[in-house]
């Protein structure tokens, strides 16, 4: 029956009902391996913001460059520059002694498109600063960033990151998740090519990888934030407003819902050492459409605090039915899940008050070494360029250029140990913050970035519905709060 | 009682699966085609709604009204310019056409809208519920979705059983080659079937936006439950889809229920044990061979 157009057999015979069960069976695969195995099959990373920059370079100094010229360090500081130190990376020079191949993976399509969703409006910025060159020691380089889309797939990272050290990249940038950084990272270090990275929890990429503390890596390095330092932020923003202090756990069962499940390390632990009760109803599956019986738990448990870190769509489904079946927390702490305006805005008015950890904002107090712009500058010019609302990552993929200039400046040479040493001295002022891996008995390869508490609020009349507000600072007291938390209507 | 809500809980969620396996079960009755780009046709359709209802400043579900018709003709348009060529050829090419679009569709809806999760404002009709007592809430918007997912299985089993088109289908479904002997134009029927199987998932897509969120990507996993309801119904039996979705919800929250953990895993396990203790389904109109 192979052959025919139609089988003549009657259609409803076993053979099809097991056909269309293999059918379904294949769908499952497909949903279980998320949208990142379809958009694996999508080709060609959008590699367009490769070497514009580099084949401009002779062009005169543009005003960018020349004003961001102002800025840099003297010549001076170039040959003593890898004991680290304030000195910036300087462009210009035209570039014609060489060029530097910087490579990024991002993720670009697939379910963590968005962590790359502010790299358009940054590299467009960072190509017009580098179009004349960098000076590297007494020499300029052109610069050449070939940026490759990693598909939201750990295995397409894998490979896209082999397929920049085989074109021989002299330093590897790499973001968002431990799935899409580990396994760059883990090339880099075997083949002895430099990575900085962020966009992370620092554990899941150090501990991830099998990292020692005592030995740690010798060519990757990293900043963020860690999981402790959100347990604690977290605990800050219960402690403030009055409740039966009682905590209900939503976490699911994925490499972020475990770790911070994690009796030891994760919420349960933050939870028992503020006296807090915890109600854990246990880890669910990503994407579920049914909460009833959390919901029945948290209720039965009298929980008036919800915290956890579920992915967006599942909190949406969450906190809908959460409604409708009449649960009234007082406060709701959410990792990951209200970390986009976009996602706030997607739950409407029940997006007002719902707290989050936060990063960075526009309201940070630090400065860009690159540019010389402050959190708000940058902030501003992306709402102005790309119409959206800010995000947490232009900042961090900003601070992410930051260190590889300076780290490149350092450096004095595209020699890849000798960009490695110079990321180990790192010590510099970006835009969220002071860098310097391995300080305060951290792995020598880690650098934490601060950690704060914010809640979103319905603007009246604002640009934008919602607005992120720093609330709590305790972990982190030089970032200013500009708000105060309150409970949830 | 947390059962009893867990059953009524179940129930509502069965319609929304229902309703997604609406247009599968009828796509594969009628024309042996399964569709992978069902679940993307669906959040295409939540997204459309979205901008329609943003730029005209009106209510999603008000907006159906301009969605669901336009889904129609797009079905329409689909199976007259793809589907058309791999119906009753070898399946890897219906798998491979409908999931590459699958794949069109989320790139496409990435470039268009950015994988920003968005969601649907549908009002206060979003969290407002019928309180039974402490332990019980009904949810208007679930109730809704079951409401219409009932009504469109109902009107689409009337419709086969009582009109002329209707009657063309039945042919169709039964024997392609012997229906277009006797004068069908079958091209029609498989046209108008995948017409209306892409405007009930619309439907469903909406629905679904309007009580979760979504972003490009989040299609095929709805594919799964909108395949299992099929097959736990039984092939050729509208009833019987809704009796899947129904039955697949409710193992899903009952599993839940007991671990939040083991609610997917239930609702497989009914779908497995349905395939292997009874293939035609629990409605099935055939006899196994």
């Amino acid at each position: 029956m192979e052959d025919q157009t139609w089988p003549e057999t009657p259609f409803y015979s076993r053979r099809h009902i097991l056909a269309l069960g293999g059918g379904a069976a294949a769908a499952a695969i497909l949903a279980a391996c998320g949208s990142s195995s379809k958009s694996s099959s999508t080709t060609a990373a959008p590699a367009g913001t490769t070497p514009s920059a580099a084949t401009t370079a002779t062009t005169p100094a543009s005003a960018t460059t020349a004003a961001t010229g102002g800025t840099t360090a003297s010549a001076t500081t170039a040959p003593a520059a890898a004991a680290g130190g304030t000195n910036a990376a300087k462009f210009g020079g035209g570039g014609g002694d060489g060029t530097v191949k910087i490579g990024f993976t991002a993720p670009l399509t697939g379910a963590l498109a968005g962590f790359g969703e502010a790299n358009p409006f940054i590299l467009d910025a960072i190509n017009k600063l580098t179009a004349n060159g960098i000076m590297l020691g007494d020499k300029s380089y052109k610069v050449e960033i070939t940026q490759k889309d990693v598909e939201s797939n750990s295995d397409t990272a894998a490979s896209r990151a082999g397929e920049l050290i085989t074109s021989g990249v002299d330093l590897m940038l790499a973001i968002a998740t431990p799935e899409m950084i580990n396994p760059v990272a883990d090339q880099c270090e075997a083949n002895g090519v430099p990575c900085l990275s962020t966009l992370a929890p620092w554990q899941p990429y150090f501990f991830g990888r099998g990292g020692d503390p005592a030995k740690g890596f010798d060519w990757t390095y990293h900043f963020f934030w860690g999981a402790d330092q959100l347990v604690k932020v977290f605990g800050d923003m219960w402690q403030t407003v009055d409740t039966d202090k009682t905590v209900g756990l939503l976490c699911p069962n994925d490499p972020d819902g475990n770790a911070l499940a994690d009796p030891k390390t994760g919420f349960p632990a933050g939870v028992s050492a503020l006296g807090y009760k915890l109600v854990d109803p246990g880890r669910f599956q990503d994407l579920s459409d049914d909460f009833s019986a959390v919901i029945g738990q948290m209720k039965d448990g009298g929980v008036e605090i919800v915290s956890g870190i579920p992915i967006p769509p599942d909190f949406a489904t969450f906190w809908t039915q959460a409604k409708q079946q009449g649960f009234k927390p007082k406060l709701v702490t959410m990792a990951k899940a209200v970390l986009f305006s976009s996602a706030v805005e997607a739950l409407g008015d029940a997006g007002d008050g719902l707290a989050s950890e936060v990063w960075w904002t526009p309201n940070h107090p630090f400065t860009s070494s690159l540019t010389g712009e402050k959190s708000k500058d940058i902030s501003d010019k992306y709402e102005a360029s790309t119409g959206k609302q800010w995000t947490q990552f232009v900042g961090f993929v900003h601070a992410l250029f930051e260190v590889c200039f300076d780290v490149l400046a350092r450096a004095g040479s595209t020699d890849k140990k000798a960009i490695a040493d110079a990321a180990a001295a790192t010590k510099l002022d970006t835009v969220v913050g002071p860098i310097a891996y391995g300080k305060n008995g951290l792995p020598k390869n880690i650098s934490p970035t601060s950690l704060v508490g914010g809640q979103w609020k319905k603007t009246t009349g604002g640009k934008f519905p919602f607005e992120l507000l720093v609330v709590s600072n305790k972990q982190s007291p030089e970032i200013p709060t500009n708000g105060t938390l309150t409970p949830l209507a | 009682m947390v059962w009893t809500n867990a059953v009524i809980q179940g129930i509502l969620l069965g319609g929304l699966y229902a309703l997604f396996a609406t247009g599968l079960s009828l796509s594969f009755g009628v024309m042996r085609l399964v569709n992978l780009a069902h679940g993307d046709l669906a959040i295409f359709a939540a997204f459309m709604t979205l901008s329609i209802s943003t730029t005209l400043k009106i209510n999603p579900l008000v907006a159906l009204v301009i969605v669901v018709p336009a889904a129609f003709i797009v079905g329409y348009i689909l199976q007259r310019l793809i589907f058309d060529r791999v119906v009753g050829v070898d399946p890897a090419f219906q798998i491979v056409a409908t999931f590459g679009l699958g794949i069109v569709i989320q790139n496409a809806l990435l470039e268009k809208y950015t994988a920003d999760t968005q969601g649907l404002n549908v009002g206060k009709l979003k969290t407002s519920t019928i309180k039974v007592n402490d332990t019980i809430g009904i949810g208007w918007l679930p109730l809704f979705t079951f409401a219409t997912a009932v009504a469109v299985l109902g009107s689409l089993a009337l419709f086969l059983q009582h009109t002329k088109l209707g009657r063309a289908f039945r042919a169709t479904s039964d024997d392609a080659d012997a229906a277009r002997l006797m004068g069908i134009d079958i091209k029609r029927v498989f046209a108008v079937s995948m017409a209306l199987a892409i405007a009930t998932v619309a439907l469903a897509g909406v629905l679904f936006g309007s009580r979760s969120s979504f972003d490009p990507f989040v299609g095929p996993a709805r594919l799964i439950y909108a395949f299992e309801a099929v097959i736990i119904g039984g092939l050729g039996s509208l009833w019987g889809t809704l009796a899947g979705g129904i039955t697949l919800g409710v193992a899903q929250t009952i599993g839940r229920q007991i671990n939040p953990q083991w609610g997917e895993l239930f609702g497989h396990c009914v779908f497995l044990a349905v395939l292997v203790l009874r293939p035609t389904g629990l409605f099935g109109k055939v006899q196994s061979r």
